[in-house]
């Protein structure tokens, strides 16, 4: 009556699926000659069979929906928070846009004094700059709230800020003439004219 | 099982981007095991749902510490593991003075095992199998009862329940030996 307890091990062995062959034999001639062990070995088998049996139980229908429900609602907050903590380059650049984008937006607003980048070749008068008929002016012209006005030629390009340029027919501008008087445009010419320069620096 | 595993991991990502509709395909295709779990462990339908819902919602406000190198069910299943034996500790008083009772006179134990005293042709065929072995799951200790339910209710590997409970294979094994031996004795004149 008195059997090994490696008996009971072996059982538990088998129901663990690493009962090595030798321990299998062992069981069996046990089991044949031991009825105690044999019925003890039964009785795990038919409480196994019982546990897999037990109905696979399925949640209730609308458990997803309610879970779905019961979600925090995430505050916009948190979303942003979770967006910087994820992507701190692009966080750095956008915030280094808007930084840049607002300084630039109030520069706008305070109307800075009359100036004009060339003063060679030009009359200047009553904020109105004057390239005259047979002039040629070399290089590009910048004027800043004031107005332009071009009889001769201009070997490069012309930008006014805060202003409005005037050409005669026979005016000539070889580069670009722009005309800057929109906020989105002193921001647009602004950027434009950063990443030249820092292109002439690569350069 | 790769498609289902590139499919899981797309609905992660998306939902640590903050997608939380991603998040409903996940309760969709765990709801019924997670919730088996549950009331395999509490052996209260209510208790249950309360618990999977609990466990689904915690999985998803602790996404970001979700480490990819773990199956999501073996994770999923270690939150909704630790909840339920939770639950199961605070509310262990109960339990005592239910088996102090049921001791003394043996009207408790009686009234929550009826069919104990069927027979077994009637047990066997009635939904009161399922019940006899429901409250001799319940009775075990819960950690006994963690590794039976995860081994044979959702038919999970002695590995990924190792990973589950955070215990060695080894332990996992003897926890399975005792429970079953403890079954025995309550199913196996049945």
């Amino acid at each position: 009556m008195e059997c090994p307890k490696e008996i009971v091990l072996l059982m538990h062995s088998y129901f663990d699926g690493d009962l090595q062959p030798e321990g299998e034999q062992r069981l069996k001639e046990h089991l044949r000659s031991c009825a105690a062990c044999a019925a003890h070995f039964h009785e795990l088998k038919k409480t196994v069979a019982f546990l897999q049996y037990a109905a696979h139980v399925a949640a209730p229908p609308s458990f997803a929906a309610k879970v779905m429900e019961a979600m925090p609602k995430e505050r916009k907050t948190a979303r942003l928070r979770r967006f910087m903590h994820r992507h701190p380059l692009l966080t750095a650049a956008s915030l280094f846009l808007a930084l840049t984008l607002s300084s630039l937006a109030s520069s706008w607003g305070e109307r800075g004094a009359f100036s004009v980048s060339a003063d060679e070749h030009v009359i200047i008068r009553d904020h109105t700059v004057i390239v005259p008929k047979g002039e040629t002016v070399k290089g590009d012209i910048v004027v800043r709230n004031g107005s332009i006005r071009i009889e001769g030629t201009v070997d490069g390009d012309v930008t006014v800020i805060h202003g409005k340029k005037y050409m005669a027919s026979a005016g000539q501008v070889t580069g670009e003439v722009e005309e800057i008087n929109q906020v989105f445009e002193w921001i647009w010419y602004n950027i434009k004219e950063k990443f030249n320069r820092a292109l002439q620096s690569i350069e | 099982m790769y498609f289902m595993d590139l499919f899981i991991k797309k609905r992660i990502k998306a939902i640590q981007k903050g997608d939380q509709n991603a998040y409903a395909d996940l309760v969709d295709l765990y709801k019924d095991k997670i919730y088996r779990l549950c009331y395999r462990m509490l052996g209260n339908r209510h208790e249950a749902e309360d618990a999977a819902q609990e466990a689904f919602i915690r999985a998803y406000i602790h996404i970001d510490t979700y480490n990819p190198e773990m199956k999501f069910s073996t994770w999923l299943y270690r939150i909704a593991t630790n909840l339920t034996i939770d639950k199961l500790r605070k509310r262990k008083p109960d339990v005592y003075l239910d088996e102090e009772v049921g001791g003394t006179d043996g009207l408790t134990m009686q009234a929550q095992l009826p069919s104990r005293e069927a027979s077994p042709e009637e047990a066997v065929e009635s939904l009161e199998l399922q019940e006899t072995v429901q409250r001799a799951i319940e009775r075990l200790p819960e950690k006994y009862r963690s590794v039976i339910v995860l081994k044979y209710m959702e038919d999970l590997s002695l590995q990924e329940i190792s990973e589950i409970l955070g215990l060695p294979v080894g332990t996992v094994k003897t926890r399975l030996h005792r429970g079953r031996e403890a079954l025995r004795r309550q199913l196996g004149h049945l």
